[in-house]
């Protein structure tokens, strides 16, 4: 059998009243770019569903395009038949056929939305699984666990056969909630926290702090391909990379050890905000989990998230580790993170970092140099790049696999 | 020329010397050095696992590079044997294996290891029952090959990984060197724990191989030194070979998923003809890959019948090539009770997805003759 579309359901979305229109305008922008590698298919978009029209491309490779899209809350391949009784009896008769597998059992779950249709949904059951019974020799019903169930819908244009429904992403369409920007480490934790931004439907950018040569090229590679994995998620993801060595050895000079850490924190926040306000995003987000190190008690928050207003969205600050590490393996994450680079995080954290700085204090330390100059300077040499999800963009290294 | 001993080894594709000739040349830094010549070739090293975890359907961190079939099969067997011998010293394998798992259970016998081998029925298959019914509470390892290399039989390696388990504490390896890209392979579904691959089998080049094992599982290693492979294989990475090598693996699957139908056809007509030949048994059973088979010509001796079609300009072989120049009977064809004045003149036809059916009409016109031939000046 021949699937010709692939019916997609929204799930959340469709109660989003006022916000619909956009909401369903960002999903269908993200299945565009998603299939953009299946020029054949066409994109049908309604209040309450999408279709995907196949036109002959295979059904099997879009399936496995639209797992990991945000919005979707379930999806089917499934066949369009006009509103003729003959015509859906032969249809549904085939798409059992096909799937069909000696000893199976079967339901027929019919939907009626067109309440106009000549048979009641109780009729349709009946109409089709009699149908089949007659005709596939050996099949028998089972209403509670059937191998096949023949999902019948009734619509006032035509009807929707099919016979297998997988499970979607969730969340909300990616951009639907606006953008934020993301403080990616390498770690295990901020990627994490941006998928899980991403799944709320934000757009997100990364800054990644980046300290030649007391950090290496390794390090800055593995968050690119940490971004390369949320672009795959997203369509695309753009990265900040911002230089961050001489600010980092003025801290080392001016603050004193036990306190370079929440330093080195508030003035990463600083240059993310401005990074945020020159992106026009509304929020930051951030790997942070309560308690996992030094810089993450509530002290060090307290005494860090003071240099800004702007909202801090930490998705995982009540996660336990091993919650982190099970998502991050299932988003692909997990082997790029635990690569064992140094990140600028890690090289010059002191012997005994305060775990309860006081906010005053750093403040004071801070108070004897003038750090905005240089946070002008390190956001105007940023590096930006833009990762659509592809392994690699190099074309020579492209050929050699 | 035509070429039909691919299960001996196999012509590399153009391609993958390319690539193997282009990352030597150009990334020839180690992996672990820290500068960025370094980090360009461990970037190759990471691509290339990825793309042979994905082709896989597995984690990167479950693909080791090693140095072929082998490594592989000695890696999984002496690997697991010595982590686990505390816990028993059982394991189960096959009477059919190819000599890279036979030798290592006779070594592991020495060490002190017990080895149930499993007989085959006239088909060349295992059964399931058996195997359950050696299992004892000390069995550590159950190895099994997924193809016979002389036959070609796919062994039931998803019924056993299934039968397995039922028994968390016995490994299940798989040598797969002769199945990879020839027939279906889910490493997950069929809850396979450590897998043999060898690239030269594939298209790929001599010396490089690929062993899965799944996360988790902990081998002694082989080789100490410097923990590359993560501690598993130690030595300086082959980057080019690993390159290599997952290009010809992708091209292989490719080959596998557009081909395998010229395959079953080529197949068909070889079976054909064998059947209309006098004298000619075919021993490939039904349930095997399509590019193995493996048949008697009675009477006729096996090495002259080689050498009399390599004048023509015809490849094949006479039993694995590995074994054939010690001159032995095949192990395997015995073991399916084939008496041994039979399993002398065996012959195997090994193919590639490159092959055609104008060559193979003319391969099997050429055999037909030779056969008869040599049948008249030898039976004078």
């Amino acid at each position: 059998m021949k699937y010709d579309r692939i019916l997609i359901r929204y799930g959340e979305l469709s109660t989003k009243g006022k916000n619909r229109k956009k909401f369903v305008d960002k999903l269908r922008s993200s299945i565009v770019d998603a299939l953009s590698r299946f020029p054949g298919i066409k994109i049908d978009g309604q209040r309450d569903r999408m279709y995907v029209i196949l036109n002959g491309t295979d059904a099997e490779a879009v399936v496995n395009s639209l797992r990991n899209i945000f919005g979707i809350q379930s999806f089917s391949p499934a066949i369009k038949v006009d509103r003729d009784l003959e015509l859906l009896k032969d249809a549904a008769l085939e798409l059992v056929t096909s799937i069909y597998r000696d000893g199976n059992t079967f339901k027929v779950s019919a939907r009626r939305s067109d309440k106009t249709f000549s048979l009641d949904t109780n009729e349709l059951n009946h109409f089709f699984g009699s149908h089949i019974l007659k005709n596939i020799p050996g099949i028998k019903v089972d209403v509670k666990n059937p191998d096949i169930t023949l999902q019948v819908e009734v619509r006032s244009e035509a009807v929707y056969l099919s016979s297998e429904n997988f499970a979607g992403a969730g969340g909300l369409p990616s951009g639907a909630s606006g953008k934020a920007v993301l403080m990616l480490s390498g770690g295990l934790d901020s990627p994490v926290a941006g998928y899980l931004s991403a799944k709320r439907g934000l757009e997100l950018e990364g800054v990644h702090f980046f300290s030649p040569p007391f950090t290496s090229e390794r390090a800055k590679q593995k968050v690119i391909d940490i971004g390369n994995v949320l672009a795959s998620m997203n369509g695309r993801f753009v990265l900040h990379i911002v230089p961050f060595t001489e600010i980092q050895q003025l801290i080392h000079k001016q603050i004193p050890e036990n306190y370079t850490m929440t330093a080195t924190r508030r003035l990463m926040l600083r240059i993310t905000d401005e990074v945020r306000r020159r992106q026009e995003a509304l929020a930051i987000i951030t790997g942070e989990s309560l308690g996992q190190v030094a810089s993450q008690t509530i002290e060090s928050m307290f005494a860090i998230n003071a240099v800004t207003t702007t909202p801090i969205i930490r998705p995982l600050i009540t996660s336990d580790k091993s919650d982190i590490v099970e998502i991050a393996k299932s988003i692909g994450t997990y082997d790029i993170s635990i690569r064992p680079y140094e990140d600028c995080c890690t090289v010059f954290v002191p012997a005994s970092p305060k775990t309860k700085p006081k906010k005053e204090k750093v403040e004071f330390y801070e108070s004897f140099v003038d750090f905005e100059p240089m946070i002008k300077e390190a956001v105007d040499k940023i590096e930006t790049l833009i990762l659509t999800g592809k392994q690699e963009e190099n074309s020579l290294l492209e050929n050699l696999f | 020329m035509i070429y039909l001993d691919n299960s001996a080894t196999t012509k590399p594709f153009p391609e993958v010397i390319e690539s193997y000739a282009a990352v030597a040349a150009n990334y020839f830094g180690n992996p672990s050095s820290l500068h960025r010549i370094g980090m360009e070739a461990e970037k190759l090293l990471i691509q290339a696992r990825a793309q042979i975890a994905s082709l896989l359907d597995v984690n990167s961190s479950e693909i080791y590079f090693t140095s072929g079939g082998t490594e592989g099969n000695n890696m999984a067997l002496k690997g697991i044997s010595r982590h686990f011998r505390s816990r028993g010293k059982h394991i189960i394998t096959t009477s059919i294996e190819h000599d890279s798992i036979k030798r290592v259970m006779e070594q592991l016998e020495q060490d002190g290891y017990s080895i149930s081998y499993l007989p085959v029925n006239e088909e060349g298959f295992v059964s399931v029952d058996d195997i359950k019914k050696l299992i004892q509470n000390d069995t550590i390892l159950v190895s099994i090959m997924h193809v016979n290399n002389e036959t070609g039989a796919i062994q039931p390696i998803k019924e056993i990984g299934k039968l397995l388990t039922q028994y968390p504490k016995v490994y299940f390896h798989v040598d797969g060197v002769q199945a990879i890209g020839k027939t279906l392979l889910s490493l997950r579904e069929y809850h396979i724990d450590l897998y043999t691959m060898s690239a030269h089998k594939f298209h790929g080049l001599k010396g490089t191989g690929i062993l899965y094992a799944k996360e988790g599982i902990k081998i002694s290693p082989l080789l100490a030194g410097g923990g590359q492979e993560r501690d598993i294989r130690s030595g300086t990475e082959n980057v080019a070979g690993a390159v290599a090598t997952a290009k010809a693996l992708r091209m292989q699957m490719e080959n596998y998923k557009n081909q395998f139908g010229k395959m079953l056809e080529l197949n068909k007509f070889i079976r054909s003809q064998l059947e209309s030949m006098d004298g000619v048994i075919v021993h490939t059973p039904v349930n095997s890959v399509p590019h193995i088979i493996n048949f008697s010509a009675e009477g006729v001796k096996a090495e002259v019948l080689i050498h009399a079609l390599e004048e023509k300009g015809i490849f094949l072989s006479t039993t694995s090539a590995c074994s054939s120049k010690t001159n032995k009977v095949s192990k395997t064809l015995l073991a399916m009770g084939v008496p041994e004045n039979i399993a002398e003149s065996s012959f195997r036809i090994s193919l590639a997805y490159e092959n055609e059916l104008k060559e193979i009409q003319e391969a099997m016109a050429v055999l037909n003759e030779t056969i008869k031939w040599l049948r008249g000046v030898m039976n004078r």
